[in-house]
């Protein structure tokens, strides 16, 4: 039977520790709702998602309530739009419309956010893809809670470079269509390279075409736990180091797959996967920047910070694997500047670059997250920066993303608010030297020879 | 039989078990095994109860809570899963 250290241990997680579930998140697909009229394809899918969703919001309390554990953000999301929309919608306004549908039917259901207003486009853009991806500017300013992502890369097709250049573009708009809120939009709009189908996180969040109608997806979180457990082995070597992370997230984990069962029996719908992401808030204590200093750094940047992180993702995975019984999604340390305080804190002080988070993305989820850069960097420049990211991922058979925000009318060193979990960023600077003749010669990058595995 | 856990958390002072034990006996819930600790001056309880024959959890969770805060303490009432898939494999 259960005793009083480990009631007090989950309890003192919950409270001291910032232990949450961070999201469950509701795929839906919308492929029953395809119509060659763009009207009837906007009342199906309100009609759709306040049907399947309409006792999300509720049943996520109820779990809550039930066994005392905060679950912070209940979410939706969708199939890709671009791929919905594309029999009705002849122009980016059209695709707008379905946009500002979604977050109608958003706000209907009580979600904070809805992903989907995506399209994949590794190897090539379909006329409504392309649609799609120009309406994205227009369609985040107009609207609250839609997420929107867009895959322009893999490892088993390359990088289509035509995309990227054209998302550099709409980085920029967005951040333009956005400028009284600080160029918010671009916190809404992820570029993915090898993007997930059942990512819970927002806002790359968008239910892949080969998943089930209707599934549940949990994120779980707990930086803070890790740092609470590691505060206590200080000066132990690797071992004990790497054991102490791996049977935290167990614990950690266990929690998040009580809560996918629960809601998925509750609901009547499958569960999907668990990802077992450390993502970080805002809040002191609840930071993966803390870890890595807890690690050993005396701030994030330093040299050893890359195989800090490696560590730390690869042990999470370890211990996080057994406590679920299906994975997926992103499941790796977050390492999004503005929602970190311990990242922005190493910003400020000149610990932490541009580079040095690239670097950083190469062994863990996800990519360039929530990082703020000057509002007059160059579209082509912006298309570099995803370029990269994107590479990192085609060659590593990994997850990356990026969300850039281009502050218009900041430069360097002010800071920028973005409320909420999404937080706040000092804006950092980005390499002055263009890469334009690179992004503009046009067509794609072809996939890596290890993708050859058939 | 439902397995919830109460955990009390706060000052030590006269009467807190009895008020928590009266409230539940009123309530009809059984109390299957109880530890209590002092740690640091503080007072530290935990419960085993069968919440089976409660009507509404939520409301029993939200009275314990409320009956904590007259008497100065934190109640918590969770189902017992959230511990048992912690820490049981």
């Amino acid at each position: 039977m259960i005793n009083i250290y480990e009631v007090n241990e989950t309890n003192q997680m919950i409270q001291q520790d910032n232990l949450d579930v961070r999201t469950i998140t509701l795929g839906i697909s919308l492929m029953d709702c395809i119509d060659g009229d763009l009207h009837k394809v906007n009342d199906k899918i309100y009609e759709k998602i306040t049907r399947v969703a309409k006792d999300l919001v509720s049943t996520g309390q109820e779990i809550e309530r039930e066994y005392g554990i905060p679950i912070v953000n209940k979410r939706i999301s969708v199939t890709p739009i671009a791929i919905i929309g594309e029999a009705a919608c002849k122009c980016p306004e059209d695709y707008v419309t379905i946009a500002r549908t979604l977050d109608r039917a958003a706000k209907t259901v009580g979600v904070n956010f809805i992903g989907g207003y995506s399209a994949l486009v590794a190897k090539g853009m379909t006329k409504g893809e392309e649609n799609l991806i120009r309406s994205i500017p227009q369609a985040l300013a107009e609207t609250e809670r839609v997420c929107s992502s867009v895959n322009v890369g893999s490892t088993k097709s390359g990088i289509n470079m035509d995309a990227v250049c054209l998302m550099g573009e709409m980085v920029k708009l967005a951040a333009e269509f956005t400028k009284e809120q600080d160029s918010l939009g671009c916190a809404k709009l992820v570029i993915f390279c090898n993007a997930p189908d059942d990512n819970p996180f927002m806002a790359g969040a968008f239910h892949g075409v080969t998943e089930a109608d209707a599934i549940i997806n949990v994120g779980v979180s707990g930086p803070g736990v890790v740092k609470h457990a590691l505060s206590k082995v200080r000066g132990e070597n690797f071992e004990v180091l790497c054991e102490t992370i791996k049977k935290t997230a167990f614990k950690v984990t266990r929690v998040g797959q009580l809560v996918a069962q629960e809601a998925s029996r509750r609901m009547g719908i499958p569960f999907g996967i668990l990802d077992l992401s450390l993502a970080p808030t805002p809040a002191v204590g609840d930071s993966v920047a803390e870890i890595l200093e807890e690690i050993g750094l005396e701030r994030t940047g330093a040299p050893g910070t890359t195989a800090a992180l490696a560590l730390l993702n690869d042990q999470v995975k370890k211990g996080g694997v057994m406590a679920s019984s299906y994975v997926g999604g992103l499941s790796g340390a977050f390492i999004p500047v503005s929602e970190d305080q311990g990242m922005i804190d190493a910003v400020q002080e000149g610990a932490l670059t541009l580079e040095k988070l690239e670097a950083m993305t190469c062994v863990c989820s996800v990519g360039l997250d929530m990082i703020a850069i000057p509002g007059d960097t160059k579209p082509s420049t912006i298309a570099g920066i995803i370029a990269d990211e994107m590479a990192i991922g085609m060659v590593n058979q990994k997850t990356t993303a990026v969300r850039v925000i281009p502050v218009i009318g900041k430069g360097v060193g002010e800071m920028v608010e973005f409320g909420g979990l999404l937080g706040y960023a000092p804006i950092m600077p980005v390499n002055k030297f263009s890469c334009e003749a690179f992004v503009n010669r046009g067509g794609r990058i072809p996939a890596p020879i290890h993708s050859f595995k058939n | 039989m439902k397995k919830s856990i109460i955990t009390v958390v706060g000052k030590d002072t006269v009467g807190i078990i009895a008020k928590v034990c009266t409230y539940l006996a009123d309530n009809g819930v059984n109390i299957l095994d109880i530890s209590q600790t002092i740690v640091q001056g503080y007072f530290n309880m935990m419960m085993i109860v069968d919440t089976g024959a409660v009507k509404s959890f939520d409301t029993l969770a939200g009275e314990l809570e409320e009956l904590g805060k007259g008497i100065g303490v934190v109640i918590k009432c969770q189902q017992e899963e959230i511990f048992e898939s912690m820490h049981r494999i």
